[in-house]
């Protein structure tokens, strides 16, 4: 078929889809003169004092926030064009008949770049099953989905630098893998609801459509609009309390609760951090402030995955097609994985 | 023209019914627009992300909310 003429490629080729390809550049320079930007602003535009804690503050906040925003921009847009290349559907397909450890690693990283949110986890479960995946494999997709998202690694990146950006990925990705395959070692079928496995899923007669590249920026920009739209307000919060931890709090304050000497702070991090339930937008700055002032970076990391990684919702919605023990060795499995990069980290650190 | 959403209840589902509702009444389509919330129905499409066109017993778009002009687009076709 021609490609340029038809009325269909006419809406789908509008030049406007690429306007916001044109604005990375902008932004990345934006990016790096921000620090001067706002040095310049807070000492010699308003004057403030060098050595009090409220200019600290006031310029932690004025530069982490824009920052932040500015990278979580790029990068959701970004991860937004490669996520339109994945699917649920053909990460189903790609997962089918594959051995047991090859698939908990594919599942654990296609868990990462396919489109999923918590309210499609039971079509998306029982899809799985039904094609034969092994439930282990499905867990190792089911822990990463959400433990390991852009905007975690974002903002790690920003706050902490790129090594606990990639420490985060590799140990996420590890637990989701080993929990995976733990739990498919450990014959949890029974603890499949039945209505499960006497659903007949059909096959989708969706025709492969080809995507323009237009239409993926225009994926990439919806993501931005949908994610940004709903966490920046977490960030400019939790950037808020976050610089007036920096400012006003005394060095090592955390040292004694959350430090390396009290081995049970890992424990109860983990324990505090499954009910709770917060994205990564809110939780992340806060924790920044704290690893500032003391506390150990094991144990901020435990804390972390336990918030965004197991949540209370999600166990609740699962609980449709899975029965209360499987609920509780997935929890406990998962749990026992972030003690232990918790333990890890604060031994090697 | 019959037109399934299917939506396990989220707030995308219920955006993307109001959606093609809308868009009906100002293109003046003739069609019968039903929310498909029962999983068994929506599993027996493949479909594994929420929410989905269906038209006529064809599954159109998946996991996301199309824009106006797609629907549109997607309507019209037929």
């Amino acid at each position: 078929m021609d490609d340029c003429c038809s009325t269909k490629a006419g809406v789908r080729h509008s030049p406007f889809n690429y306007i916001p390809l044109l604005l990375i550049p902008f932004f990345i320079t934006i990016y790096f003169y921000l620090e001067r930007g706002v040095d310049f602003l807070v000492y010699a535009v308003l004057g403030l004092d060098r050595s009090s804690h409220l200019t600290e503050s006031i310029r932690f906040f004025l530069y982490d926030t824009p920052k932040v925003l500015l990278l979580l921009t790029v990068i959701v847009f970004v991860v937004g064009i490669i996520r339109s290349y994945f699917s649920p559907e053909k990460t189903r397909k790609a997962l089918e008949g594959k051995p047991l450890f090859v698939g908990n690693v594919m599942a654990a990283c296609l868990g990462i770049v396919t489109p999923f949110c918590s309210c499609s986890a039971i079509p998306l479960f029982i899809g799985f099953v039904e094609s034969g995946i092994p439930l282990g494999v499905t867990f190792s997709f089911l822990i990463a989905a959400p433990m390991i998202n852009e905007v975690a690694l974002v903002l790690l990146f920003g706050l902490f630098g790129w090594r606990t950006a990639l420490l985060y990925l590799a140990t996420g990705l590890s637990i989701a893998i080993i929990s995976g395959w733990v739990i498919g070692k450990l014959k949890v079928e029974r603890f499949v609801e039945q209505w499960v496995y006497e659903m007949k899923a059909g096959d989708i007669r969706m025709p492969e459509e080809q995507v323009a590249f237009g239409d993926r920026i225009q994926a990439g920009y919806t993501a931005v609009v949908d994610i940004v739209s709903a966490v920046w307000i977490y960030i400019v919060i939790g950037i808020a309390v976050g610089a007036a931890v920096h400012g006003y709090v005394p060095e090592n304050f955390m040292a004694s609760i959350m430090g390396k000497a009290a081995w049970w702070s890992v424990p109860l991090s983990v324990l505090i951090g499954v009910p709770l339930y917060s994205n990564a937008a809110g939780i992340i700055p806060i924790l920044q402030a704290l690893l500032e002032k003391g506390a150990s970076l094991g144990t901020a990391l435990a804390f972390m995955m336990s918030v965004i990684g197991l949540s209370l919702p999600e166990m609740i919605i699962l609980r449709k097609v899975i029965k209360l023990p499987l609920i509780v060795i997935f929890l406990s499995v998962v749990a026992t994985g972030i003690m232990i990069v918790g333990f890890l980290f604060n031994w090697i650190y | 023209m019959k037109i399934e959403i299917l939506g396990t209840g989220c707030a995308k589902c219920h955006k993307l019914y109001e959606l093609v509702l809308e868009t009906i009444k100002t293109e003046g389509i003739a069609a019968d627009v039903s929310n498909v919330q029962d999983i068994k129905k929506i599993m027996a499409y493949g479909v594994m992300t929420t929410p989905a066109i269906v038209v006529d017993g064809e599954v159109k778009v998946v996991g996301k909310i199309p824009t106006a002009d797609e629907i549109k687009r997607l309507l019209g076709s037929k």
